[in-house]
C-alpha cells in the first residue's frame, strides 16, 4: 500500500520539490524487475562465469589451454562462419522485402507484415523440425525432385552445413525485415522524388539515397541476426551434422559431460566476441550517428 | 561556362531562358474521383504563374504531373512544344521545390546541391564552383559543410532552392514552398523569389493556398477550384474583375449585394438591391429581371460623409453599424444594410477619420467601376 500512497500523494505537494517523490516512485516501478534480474539472471550468470578462471585453480589457465584446442578452433570457425552465412543471407533476402513494404498502402504493408510475422507465432523447435521433414533423405523436396527424374538417387541435404543455414535464415528473416522495414517507413517519401527530379535513375535513387538512409536498419538487422546467430542452439542441433556443431552445442556437450570450467570458459568467450562486436560497431563511423538518426 | 554547357545541352539550344508549358485538356482522376477535371493553360517563357486554389482543388495534382510524378489520366503535357507524356521525371529537366524542403539528411549542403549535377556527370571541380555560385545567389555563401539539420527552415528552404536551379533548368516548379514558415521569413522569401525569377528569366509555376502570397509574387495566377480553372488573369484582373463568387471570396475579402436586373444604362447594368438602386459593371448585358449577385471590395466603400470623398459615379446604400474594430492600420466595421444584408467595411485609420461607434446609423458608398456582377 506505501506504494500507492507515495503516487497519489504526488499532486498534494506539489508546492514542496516534487522531484525526489518522482524518483521514489520510479525506483519503486522498475525495483521489482531489477531485483529479479539480479537474482536469478545476473548473479547466476556471473557465479558460473567465474568458475572459468576459479576451477580447478584461481588462474587464466582454462583461456590459454582454448587458444591451442583444436575442438574448440574448428567449432568456434564454424560458428563464426554460420552467424556470417546466415546475416548475408537474411540481408539479401529481407531488404527487398522490407523496401517493397515500405512502397506498399498501408494495409498490404500489414498483410505481409503479418506473413513475416507468421512464423514467431510457431516455435522454434517445430519450424526445424519441419525443416527435418523437408530436406531429410525421404523428405519432400529430395521425393519431389526423383518423382520429377530430375534426380536419381537423394541429395544430402539434411545434416549440412546447407541446411543450417537455410533453417537458420529462414527462421532470423523477421529480425531483419522488422528493423528495415521501421527504418525505411520512416524514410521522407518526398526525398525519392526530389532526388528523381533532380535527374537520378531509378537506381541511383535507390543508391545515393534510400540506401544510405536506411543504414540505420540495416545495422541494426545485422546485429541482431548476427548476435542470435551466434548463440544458436536448437536448429544446428537439429537439421546440421554431427561435424558443424556450433558453439552453443559445444557448450551444451560439455554441461552434459559436467565438465563445468570448459563449459563457463566457453560461454564467457562467446559473451566477449559479442561485446567485442558491439563494441566495434559502435566505433564504425556513422553508426553511432545512424542508431540516433532512427529514433529522429 | 567551359564544360557545363555540354553537360546540360537543353539551356543552350532553345530560345528564351524559360520553357513555354500547354496543359491540354489534362485530367487525373483517383480511382474514380476526378482531382484534375480538364485544365487547360498555357504558360509563357519566363513567366511565374501561381496555381492558386484551396486543399483538395487540384492544383497539387496538377503540378505533380508536369513534375512526372503522377500520370495524367487524360490530356496532354507539353514543354517547349514536347509531349513529356511518359518521360520519367529524371528525364523532364525541371528544377522542384518541395514543400517540406526534402533536402537530403545524410548529405552536405554542397552535396545537397551538387546532387543534380552529379547525375549529369559533371566533374568535381565544376560542381564545386557552380555550388558556390548558387549558394551565393540564395544568399547562403560558406554553407557547403554543414548538414540540413544544422539550418533554420528558412536556410533549409535557401538550399532547397539553390538544389532546384543549380543545374539551370528552363523550369522551376514549386509547391508550397514557403508554407512551413513563419510569416515575417515568408515574406523576405517571397521578394528573394521575385527576384530570382527576375535574375534567372526561368518560368516559374508556384503552388498555394495563400491568396497574398500569390497575388504579391505572381505574373499571373489560375485560380483553380474543384479540379478545373475558375479564373486566369493578372493578380489585378482577379482582384478588381473576379468572375465569379468563388473567385472573389477567395481572394480577398467581398461583399455580396443580391438583386434584380432593372436595365442596362450605359453598358452598366442596373440592379436594385432591396428597393436601393446600384450601379454594376458586368462582362455582359444582362435581361430584365435576372437575379443577379453584385460584388465589391470591403476597402473600396467610404462612410457616405467621410472628407475623403470618391470620383465618378457612386453606388450608396443605407446601412447601420453592428460591430467596429481597430486593426491598426485601418478600421474595420461590421455594418447592417436595410435589408439585413451584412457588410465589410474597411476605412484607413488616421487622424482625420472618426470612429463610428455601435449603433450608428449611417450611408456607404462606393465607386460603380469598383462594383462587379458575378
Amino acid at each position: 500500500m506505501s506504494d500507492a500512497a507515495v503516487i497519489t500523494d504526488i499532486p498534494l505537494v506539489r508546492t514542496f520539490p516534487v522531484r525526489p517523490f518522482r524518483h521514489t516512485g520510479a525506483v519503486l516501478l522498475v525495483g521489482p524487475l531489477v531485483l529479479f534480474m539480479v537474482v536469478f539472471y545476473a548473479l547466476p550468470v556471473l557465479a558460473m562465469l567465474a568458475r572459468s578462471v576459479t576451477e580447478p585453480s584461481l588462474s587464466l589457465a582454462n583461456f590459454t589451454r582454448l587458444a591451442h584446442d583444436s575442438v574448440f578452433l574448428h567449432v568456434f570457425g564454424t560458428t563464426l562462419r554460420t552467424a556470417v552465412a546466415v546475416t548475408v543471407g537474411t540481408l539479401l533476402l529481407g531488404y527487398p522485402v522490407a523496401l517493397a513494404m515500405s512502397r506498399m498502402r498501408p494495409n498490404a504493408a500489414k498483410l505481409v507484415l503479418v506473413i513475416v510475422l507468421l512464423p514467431f507465432w510457431t516455435s522454434i523447435l517445430v519450424r526445424s523440425y519441419a525443416w527435418m521433414v523437408l530436406l531429410g533423405r525421404h523428405g519432400l523436396i529430395n521425393e519431389a525432385l526423383l518423382a520429377a527424374g530430375v534426380l536419381d538417387t537423394p541429395l544430402r541435404l539434411l545434416n549440412t552445413p546447407i541446411a543450417v543455414h537455410v533453417a537458420m535464415i529462414h527462421i532470423m528473416l523477421p529480425y531483419m525485415i522488422l528493423p528495415l522495414s521501421s527504418v525505411l517507413r520512416q524514410i521522407d517519401a518526398a526525398l525519392p522524388r526530389a532526388a528523381a527530379s533532380l535527374g537520378a535513375t531509378q537506381w541511383g535513387v535507390f543508391r545515393q539515397v534510400v540506401l544510405p538512409l536506411s543504414m540505420p536498419g540495416v545495422v541494426a538487422g545485422t546485429l541482431l541476426v548476427f548476435v542470435l546467430s551466434l548463440g544458436f542452439y536448437i536448429t544446428p542441433a537439429l537439421v546440421g551434422g554431427p561435424r558443424d556443431l556450433m558453439l552453443s552445442q559445444l557448450i551444451a556437450q560439455q554441461v552434459d559431460l559436467l565438465n563445468w570450467s570448459y563449459a563457463a570458459c566457453l560461454s564467457a568467450t562467446l559473451l566477449a566476441a559479442t561485446l567485442l562486436l558491439l563494441a566495434l560497431c559502435q566505433m564504425v563511423p556513422g553508426v553511432r550517428g545512424a542508431f540516433r538518426l532512427g529514433v529522429r | 561556362m567551359d564544360g557545363t554547357q555540354a553537360a546540360l545541352p537543353s539551356a543552350a539550344q532553345l530560345p528564351g531562358r524559360g520553357a513555354k508549358i500547354s496543359l491540354v485538356d489534362l485530367e487525373k482522376r483517383f480511382e474514380g474521383v476526378g482531382a484534375v477535371r480538364g485544365i487547360s493553360l498555357e504558360i509563357g517563357s519566363g513567366e511565374f504563374l501561381t496555381l492558386l486554389g484551396p486543399s483538395g482543388s487540384g492544383k497539387t495534382t496538377t503540378l505533380m504531373m508536369i513534375a512526372g510524378f503522377e500520370t495524367p489520366t487524360d490530356g496532354d503535357i507539353a514543354i517547349d512544344g514536347h509531349s513529356v507524356i511518359g518521360l520519367p521525371p529524371h528525364k523532364r529537366n525541371i528544377g522542384m521545390v518541395f514543400q517540406n524542403y526534402a533536402l537530403f539528411p545524410h548529405l552536405t549542403v554542397a552535396e545537397n546541391i551538387g546532387f543534380p549535377l552529379k547525375q549529369r556527370g559533371v566533374d568535381r571541380a565544376t560542381r564545386t564552383r557552380m555550388v558556390a555560385d548558387s549558394l551565393a545567389m540564395v544568399r547562403l555563401p560558406g554553407y557547403e559543410a554543414r548538414y540540413p539539420r544544422q539550418l533554420s527552415g528558412g536556410q533549409q528552404q535557401r538550399v532547397a532552392l539553390a538544389r532546384a536551379i543549380v543545374f539551370q533548368p528552363r523550369l522551376l516548379l514549386m509547391d508550397e514552398p514557403l508554407g512551413a514558415l513563419d510569416k515575417q521569413l515568408r515574406e523576405s522569401l517571397q521578394l528573394e523569389m521575385r527576384r530570382l525569377h527576375a535574375d534567372l528569366g526561368i518560368t516559374f509555376v508556384y503552388v498555394t493556398h495563400d491568396q497574398e502570397e500569390a497575388l504579391t509574387m505572381s505574373d499571373r495566377i489560375a485560380v483553380v477550384n474543384e479540379g478545373r480553372i475558375a479564373q486566369l488573369g493578372r493578380p489585378e484582373e482577379l482582384y478588381d474583375r473576379p468572375s465569379s463568387r468563388f473567385v472573389a471570396s477567395f481572394i480577398g475579402e467581398s461583399n455580396f449585394l443580391s438583386g434584380v436586373v432593372r436595365g442596362m444604362e450605359e453598358g452598366l447594368v442596373v440592379a436594385d438591391c432591396s428597393g436601393t438602386t446600384v450601379h454594376a459593371l458586368a462582362a455582359e448585358p444582362l435581361l430584365i429581371g435576372t437575379e443577379v449577385t453584385l460584388t465589391t471590395r470591403p476597402e473600396r466603400m467610404r462612410f457616405a460623409d467621410t472628407a475623403f470623398p470618391l470620383t465618378g459615379r457612386q453606388n450608396r446604400v443605407r446601412a447601420t453599424v453592428t460591430e467596429a474594430m481597430f486593426a491598426g492600420e485601418r478600421c474595420r466595421y461590421l455594418l447592417r444594410g436595410e435589408d439585413g444584408a451584412a457588410i465589410v467595411l474597411k476605412e484607413p485609420s488616421g487622424a482625420g477619420t472618426r470612429r463610428r461607434a455601435v449603433g450608428e446609423a449611417t450611408e456607404i458608398a462606393w465607386s460603380v467601376a469598383d462594383t462587379v456582377v458575378v
